[in-house]
């Protein structure tokens, strides 16, 4: 048996008091793809940031190819031939493919020839791995999936033998990630290297040959993906048994609650964003609206929950809502009985460095009780905050932490109990499980699924299909600004909804589907507003 | 207006923009790195008055341009270790460079000679001559382009010549060599630097360094080829303005040279007050004439001409994410 291309012998490292890896050890064989499956927070992307030299670990030690190796700096990972693709890209967006790859990579102090030398190899890459990039394309210009291509380049390009992908699918379209397993797995069959993190157990069980498991910064398990099940992974991860699937009852539908009729919005770019939308929500039922980040969904949750003007109608229980002036604010919309959890919990759902009461005060601080004449009334609000943290399950239930100190999962609950205790009659929910490990994706689903069931209207906006299909009563697909089309979660799948995530209504007979759609996605690929 | 009046003005415009281009072209090595740097100002007068300090004192203007690059140096190192190494902001770090620099060169020069807060006049070796570049008399008889070479192109200072050869120097080097790509990174996403394996904080302290440099150049100009000693305040807010044609350009060297002739221009129109008077029929006041350069500088700044976007990472401090 070969020296594994990877081994790490009790690797432990801290910030401040948080033990984010402890005595960590993992062999990861050449020639394989190698998953490292754990919650958010369990310490996958620290121990890989240490690999790469971008963290030092506190103890252990690093064997490359079964020599032990000191990983101080990137440049040491890059020469020991670690590439890793970094889940927020490390691109210079204003720069080109071309001018990306060869950064930091330069053959001499004049640009010219390596320009020339890595044009020639990215040519020979994309033909060799499906790696196709036009290398003159500006970065900001091309999709998501094109620019974690450049990343996988710039790592090739650099010699890497071991890649390593920290969540890379989280981005993607369904038919993107099957490209970058096509391109993993040819780089795997020409004898790389692939570690590949995630917290998704369908992609470990799709494409890896081993998994490691973490779990509070710990490593649980190493196994063989083909001796395991997605049951026993999910176990491993939380500790305990989770449920997959969503308990719900059908719904009980009542009245329109809300009711959009041509929904028009163009940006100060002059860019079309929302086209004609229109739908209604009914009492006691879940909306899902589907679709890849970047295609109008945004803009929609901005228009209904009041900072974003638009034109077109929009009632409320048979009520107009002012979609300009003065009462279109996110202050009147929530008097007048819609709640938001907004997509970005952490630029528009909270003020990361105030104390987990102030922010549950937040667009509510006129109200009543909590108020002592002119002045706010703390005291109450704290009250109010520790029993909002009881009933929703935030840890730790300390009114008096910041924001930025509670974990991703639990600054959504907060954000949750915030919006959902003020009983609204319209809940507007954007990415409710984005960045939050599974025990809290599933409070939050029952918390979700709970607040239908008393007879409010629930409009979900995620990029995750999963949780889509799962919560949803009704999806709609939105594609460049526009409703695609409609369908019931239980006469649909995951098929039809990725194409009509990429425009499609047909499917096409002529070529393979994963094709069609990224035709479709080269054409339509500047809608994207991805967050940095 | 005849051609020779139109040539002694530009001649004046070229001689009133050489401070303002070095200053701008300063700025723009540092705002490309990412770092903002609104003390040109302060490190511009810091090196007028050692320069012209130094000067007078060994009667070399050359050893007053080195004094005058090494103060400013200096205070480039403190903004330096205060906006890179420790992260501070970087507008407070600037702003107090300018106050220590405004104050520090006034109180020196008068416990120093003693004359008010000035130096002492500049002549002979002590400043910078004019030079007559080759065939410029014997090319003067030639009609139009003659006078235009022997008046606007030739009788600079050398400091004038170096200011507009940085301009091709600093095209060249941000966009054809290793050192710009890494530089125009580092001021866009000082991560995708660190990850590519090179150093953040090299690149920001070399920017912040050749920043030094000009400002050097540019204040020594001021206190010995443009005027003959070093006065109370005498860069007159020329930092600020750099940094408005900085912004003006786009963050781009040639830009920035057509950007600082106009405002060198606006500056030569009130030395010529019955020029306006003349070709326009109307009498101006002279202090709004003097407030030219200064009302585009708001004007430029309020965003009126089309949207500036910074390089993207300026003025953050770089801290690796956790």
């Amino acid at each position: 048996m070969s020296d594994p291309a990877i081994e790490l012998k009790g690797i432990s490292k801290a910030f401040g008091a948080v033990q984010a890896n402890k005595d960590i050890s993992i062999r990861v064989m050449p020639g394989t793809i190698h998953g490292i499956i754990g919650e958010n927070g369990a310490g996958k992307s620290t121990l890989m940031s240490i690999l790469y030299g971008f963290y030092k670990a506190d103890k252990g030690e690093i064997f490359v190819g079964g020599k032990k190796t000191v990983i101080p700096d990137s440049q040491a990972a890059i020469a020991a031939g670690i590439g890793m693709v970094f889940q927020h890209f490390k691109l210079v967006e204003n720069f080109t493919v071309l001018e990306n790859v060869v950064l930091g990579a330069e053959d001499s102090a004049m640009l010219k020839p390596s320009l020339t030398r890595a044009r020639r190899e990215l040519k020979a890459l994309a033909a060799e791995y499906e790696l196709n990039v036009d290398p003159d394309a500006v970065v900001e210009d091309i999709g998501v999936g094109m620019q974690q291509r450049v990343e996988i380049l710039k790592a090739l390009y650099r010699g890497a033998d071991i890649l390593i992908l920290d969540e890379p699918t989280g981005v993607l379209t369904p038919a993107e990630a099957d490209h970058l397993f096509r391109i993993l797995d040819g780089l795997k069959r020409e004898g790389k290297t692939i570690i590949l993190i995630t917290h998704k157990l369908r992609e470990i069980m799709d494409i890896t040959d081993t998994v490691s498991v973490m779990r509070r910064g710990e490593m649980t398990a190493t196994v063989k993906t083909s001796e395991t099940s997605p049951a026993e992974l999910a176990e491993l991860m939380v500790g305990r048994k989770v449920l997959l699937r969503i308990e719900k009852s059908a719904p009980a539908l009542g009245e329109v609650i809300l009711d959009v009729k041509d929904l028009n919005v163009t940006d100060d770019k002059g860019v079309h964003r929302l086209k004609n939308v229109s739908f209604q929500v009914r009492a006691g039922e879940i909306l899902g609206i589907a679709g890849v980040a970047g295609n109008g969904q945004s803009e929609l949750l901005e228009v209904l929950g009041g900072y974003e003007k638009a034109t077109g109608t929009i009632t409320l229980r048979g009520q107009t809502i002012d979609l300009t002036g003065g009462k279109s604010d996110g202050q009147s919309r929530r008097r007048r009985g819609i709640a938001h959890v907004p997509e970005d919990r952490q630029r528009e759902g909270l003020i990361m460095d105030y104390h987990a009461w102030e922010n549950v005060a937040f667009g509510y601080h006129h109200d009543a009780r909590y108020r002592k004449g002119l002045l706010m009334d703390n005291a109450a609000i704290k009250a109010d905050t520790a029993g909002k943290m009881k009933r929703f399950d935030v840890r730790p239930p300390d009114p008096n932490l910041a924001a930025k100190n509670f974990s991703g999962g639990n600054q959504q609950k907060i954000v949750l109990a915030r919006e959902i205790e003020r009983n609204p009659d319209l809940l507007l929910v954007g990415q409710p499980t984005r960045g939050v490990d599974i025990g809290a994706i599933e409070f939050i689903h029952e918390q979700i699924v709970a607040l239908r069931d008393q007879g409010k209207a629930i409009l979900l906006v995620s990029v995750e299909l999963e949780e889509i299909l799962a919560l949803s009563d009704r999806v709609a697909v939105m594609f460049d600004g526009q409703i695609m089309g409609e369908r019931l979660p239980g006469e649909t799948d995951e098929k039809e909804l990725g194409l009509l995530m990429a425009g499609m209504t047909d499917v096409p007979t002529d070529k393979p589907v994963h094709e069609a759609v990224e035709e479709q996605l080269a054409h339509a690929g500047t809608g994207d507003k991805r967050g940095s | 207006m005849d051609l020779n009046t139109l040539i002694q003005m530009l001649d004046a415009t070229v001689r009133l923009a050489t401070p303002l281009l070095l200053a701008c072209l300063a700025g723009l090595y540092s705002e490309r790195a990412g770092i903002f740097d609104i003390g040109l100002e302060g490190k511009m007068l810091a090196a007028a008055f050692v320069a012209a300090a130094i000067a007078s004192v060994t009667g070399q203007v050359y050893l007053g341009l080195l004094a005058g690059i090494g103060a400013s140096l200096l205070l480039s190192a403190i903004h330096g270790v205060a906006s890179i190494t420790f992260r501070g902001n970087q507008l407070i770090s600037g702003v107090a460079i300018n106050f220590l620099a405004a104050g520090l060169s006034v109180v020196i020069a008068q416990s120093w000679f003693r004359q008010g807060g000035r130096t002492p006049q500049l002549s002979g070796e002590g400043r910078f001559r004019s030079i007559t570049l080759p065939f410029a008399e014997s090319l003067s008889g030639v009609p139009v382009l003659g006078p235009i070479y022997a008046e606007l192109i030739s009788g600079h200072s050398i400091l004038v010549y170096v200011a507009f050869l940085t301009v091709p120097l600093t095209w060249w080097l941000l966009f054809r060599t290793r050192f710009g790509l890494r530089l125009r990174a580092v001021g866009e996403n000082p991560a995708a630097v660190d990850t590519a394996g090179v150093s953040v904080i090299g690149l920001r302290f070399a920017a912040v360094g050749i920043c030094g440099i000009l400002c050097g150049l540019a204040g020594a100009y001021l206190a010995t080829g443009l005027q003959t000693s070093f006065t109370k305040d005498m860069t007159s807010g020329r930092g600020y303005i750099a940094l408005a044609a900085l912004i003006f350009a786009k963050w781009r060297p040639w830009h920035a040279l057509y950007a600082c002739l106009l405002f060198g221009f606006l500056q030569v129109i009130p030395l010529r007050p019955d020029l306006i008077t003349n070709t326009l029929g109307l009498r101006l006041n002279g202090q709004l004439l003097e407030a030219l350069p200064y009302i585009l500088t708001v004007v430029i700044l309020a965003g009126f001409v089309g949207k500036a976007i910074p390089p993207r990472a300026g003025g953050t401090p770089y801290v690796k994410e956790r």
